[in-house]
């Protein structure tokens, strides 16, 4: 009891003290650092696709950017997300109620993405979502307090779903994983399949992750479909091809469309089990000289060529810290504006820009895997085969849920924001909201 | 076509035979499990990671070595129950009076060092193990096609979990080990040296970890984690068995392995889930397991 009166009384001080200074330097860098906390899957399924080998790429970030704006040193936070929502959802509320971190990146599995962004909208942070895939992200829910970066479901279905149907491929089979990015994706190639004149004949919902798809393989065999596409990701796509592989199913005339594969997925299967799959990327780092010469860089720290992911995350975290020195604070809000203004036009992004929904959308590319014979490096796989223009390879805002889109027009919608955020910004600085984040603190704690 | 239970007959009996082939591992491993159990009352948490350690010997022999399948069939078990004869004597011993707790304690432990080394080695992707050539194809089943590969697992692990079985209850061999764990102190007097008994019994249920590793290495992208989402699942297994039997963990595996398939057909969404309700079920209803005897 001793003890909570103690903190309490020194949170009080503390966000009293705060509060002074904060209102005698207002646009200016909190505490006098950019605090960013680096969030992913760092052990699991998730890891290779983001994992350290992003925290790589946000250091690289830093270190380019000079490690500090306007005279204030930029301090990296990490954390393990376990792939679980309730781990996300509270070290990022530790983040901000404790270290009063400005910006949160990396952050990948879907449902704990939107569990993640629900906390920086409660406590007016500011998140850039790279590693997810559910285009509900930033559709049904979207917040004014994340961008979703580098790709996600409505351009896989897009260029790959479609770019199969036209091939002659119209018949599905869909493997789902069973939760929020599985849905998602299932829900956009579906329609996607649908609108060019295929049908879905059937489908599994399996559970995440699964190690043995066996029997979701014999039963999408015996389906009769044409296309079996892999609407799950990381280690489950790597497994289901593997199995598909031993049971012969392309030989039986059916033929993989994997809707979310990722580089390290592809390398780790080899190009015998890959070659020829289709697929689609956000970015892949034999694009051009650019793409190039940023990954030669990366490769000596991980030895690792870096995934789609991996870059986005140096290009968002770059982004974001052009922003913060360009606006001169690091406020949520005002760099989140400013961030928005700014065509983005890197290594990365192509044709970049940050709509209202908090979509950054960019060019994207229907590629293919190389055959054995084609592919004279480990990690040469991919050909890229075409260019789907930004504007063309997202939900187009017409077609969009989010709140921010259609609850009247842009200007209202930026003062609600504007308001909901300052007053988010007092109450968080003040002394009541300071006792009672001690309070839940106190209740966490074992 | 013939329907049962609603799906087409062809469906129905390539799902018997998958549910068969995943009930082999299950075996497998909770045989091993139960093993270590039964003898040396030790809860050996450590299982999975010691069936991961055998595929990864299988994968870096080959790769460095240049070990094939079928001598890494023999060899991994043997070097991955060698350390585990290490584990125990040097670590597992000092708590074996302690409760049972320690020893699950400490096996968890280990078993997440081992994990997490190897993905700061090697990450998680996982890399793929070439099927020996002569278990390449398939077999045209009538109702299915099935891999050569899975075939043999089938096989192998079955033979293997006989051989266990015979070996502790048919031969003098096992005769001591049972005796040893009923009454140590008289076996003592006997002239039998109990400790290296217990060494090597706990090697031997890790060996079938590893055995079961290779035997999944040409399966399953070879990752560090291969081996913890398996292991919940094999002691729910071991539960639903009974612990300590060594003939009803064999067929327990099996009958998970064939419900989990069909649940795979029926409702997938809850196949990872049925085996724990199942356990649920047992526990309520026959607390010492299916086949168990104490109360």
């Amino acid at each position: 009891m001793t003890y909570m009166k103690k903190t309490l009384a020194a949170s009080i001080a503390v966000a009293a003290a705060s509060s002074m200074a904060i209102s005698t330097a207002h646009a200016e860098i909190s505490d006098g650092e950019v605090r960013i906390g680096y969030l992913a899957d760092m052990s699991g399924t998730y890891r290779d696709l983001a994992g350290p080998g992003g925290q790589t790429a946000m250091e690289m970030a830093v270190a380019d950017f000079g490690g500090s704006v306007n005279g204030s040193p930029i301090v990296i936070f990490s954390a393990d997300d376990r792939n679980s929502a309730d781990v996300g959802a509270n070290t990022v509320r530790e983040w901000i109620d404790q270290r009063n971190v400005d910006m949160v990146g990396g952050l990948v599995a879907s449902s704990f993405s939107i569990a993640v962004t629900k906390v920086l909208q409660e406590n007016n942070g500011l998140g850039i979502v790279s590693g997810s895939a559910a285009s509900s992200i930033t559709n049904e829910h979207c917040t004014p307090n994340h961008i979703h970066w580098v790709y996600d479901t409505y351009p896989l279905a897009n260029g790959t779903a479609k770019a199969v149907v036209e091939q002659g491929g119209d018949s599905w089979f869909l493997l789902t994983a069973d939760y929020a990015f599985g849905h998602a994706l299932e829900a956009d190639v579906t329609s996607v399949v649908e609108a060019n004149g295929g049908e879905i004949v059937g489908g599994v919902r399996h559970p995440f992750p699964t190690s043995d798809f066996s029997s979701y393989i014999l039963q999408a065999q015996g389906s009769g479909a044409k296309i079996v596409g892999l609407a799950n990701a990381g280690a489950d796509t790597v497994n289901a091809i593997t199995t598909a592989s031993q049971f012969g199913l392309t030989q039986s005339g059916q033929q993989l469309a994997g809707l979310l594969i990722f580089l390290n997925d592809v390398h780790a299967l080899g190009l015998e089990a890959t070659q020829g799959l289709l697929l689609t990327t956000g970015w892949y780092w034999d694009m051009d000289e650019e793409s190039r010469a940023w990954s030669e860089r990366y490769f000596e720290e991980p030895g690792r060529m870096p995934t789609m992911v991996q870059a986005g995350i140096y290009s968002s975290t770059m982004h974001y810290l052009k922003a913060v020195e360009a606006a001169g604070t690091d406020d949520p809000e005002t760099v989140r504006a400013k961030m928005a203004e700014e065509p983005i036009n890197d290594f990365f992004a192509r044709n970049g820009s940050i709509r209202e929904d908090g979509r950054m959308i960019h060019d994207m590319y229907l590629a293919q895997v190389k055959t054995t014979e084609e592919s004279p490096g480990a990690w040469d796989l991919y050909e890229i085969l075409s260019t789907i223009p930004a504007a063309e390879a997202y939900r187009p805002l017409s077609e969009s849920q989010c709140s921010l889109v259609q609850n009247g027009s842009a200007d209202a919608l930026q003062a609600q924001a504007s308001a909901a955020l300052a007053w988010g910004q007092a109450s968080r600085k003040g002394v009541t909201k300071g006792v009672s984040n001690n309070k839940q603190r106190a209740g966490a704690a074992p | 076509m013939t329907m049962i239970f609603g799906v087409p007959m062809a469906v129905f009996m390539g799902q018997l035979t998958l549910g068969l082939v995943n009930g082999a591992f299950y075996a497998l491993l909770s045989l091993g499990l139960a093993v270590i159990f039964g003898l040396l009352k030790i809860v050996n948490f450590a299982h999975g990671a010691q069936y991961m350690l055998g595929a990864f010997a299988a994968l870096l022999g080959f790769r460095y070595l240049g070990i094939n399948y079928w001598l890494a069939l023999i060899l991994v078990p043997l070097v991955v129950g060698g350390c585990g004869m290490l584990m125990e004597r040097f670590l597992l011993r000092r708590i074996a009076h302690l409760d049972h707790l320690y020893g699950l304690l400490l096996t968890f432990g280990l078993a997440l060092i081992f994990e997490g080394t190897l993905i700061n080695l090697f990450g998680v992707s996982g890399a793929r193990y070439a099927t020996p050539e002569i278990l390449l194809g398939g077999l045209n089943l009538g109702f299915m096609f099935l891999p050569t590969y899975r075939a043999w697992v089938l096989v192998a692990a079955l033979a293997m979990c006989l051989f266990t079985w015979f070996m502790i209850e048919r031969t003098r061999l096992g005769a001591y080990l049972r005796a040893g764990t009923e009454n140590s102190q008289l076996m003592q007097a006997f002239g039998v040296n109990v400790p290296l008994l217990i060494t090597l019994t706990y090697g031997f249920g890790v060996g079938l970890a590893a055995f079961a590793g290779v035997l999944a290495a040409p399966l399953y992208p070879v990752s560090p984690t291969m081996g913890s989402s398996l292991l919940i699942v094999v002691f729910a297994v071991v539960v639903i068995g009974g612990m300590g039997s060594i003939l009803c963990a064999i067929l327990t595996g099996l009958g998970m392995g064939i419900i989990e398939g069909f649940t795979k057909v029926y409702y997938p969404e809850a196949s990872n889930t049925v085996i724990f309700l199942v356990m649920i079920l047992v526990l309520m209803l026959r607390p010492a397991g299916l086949f168990g005897k104490e109360a």
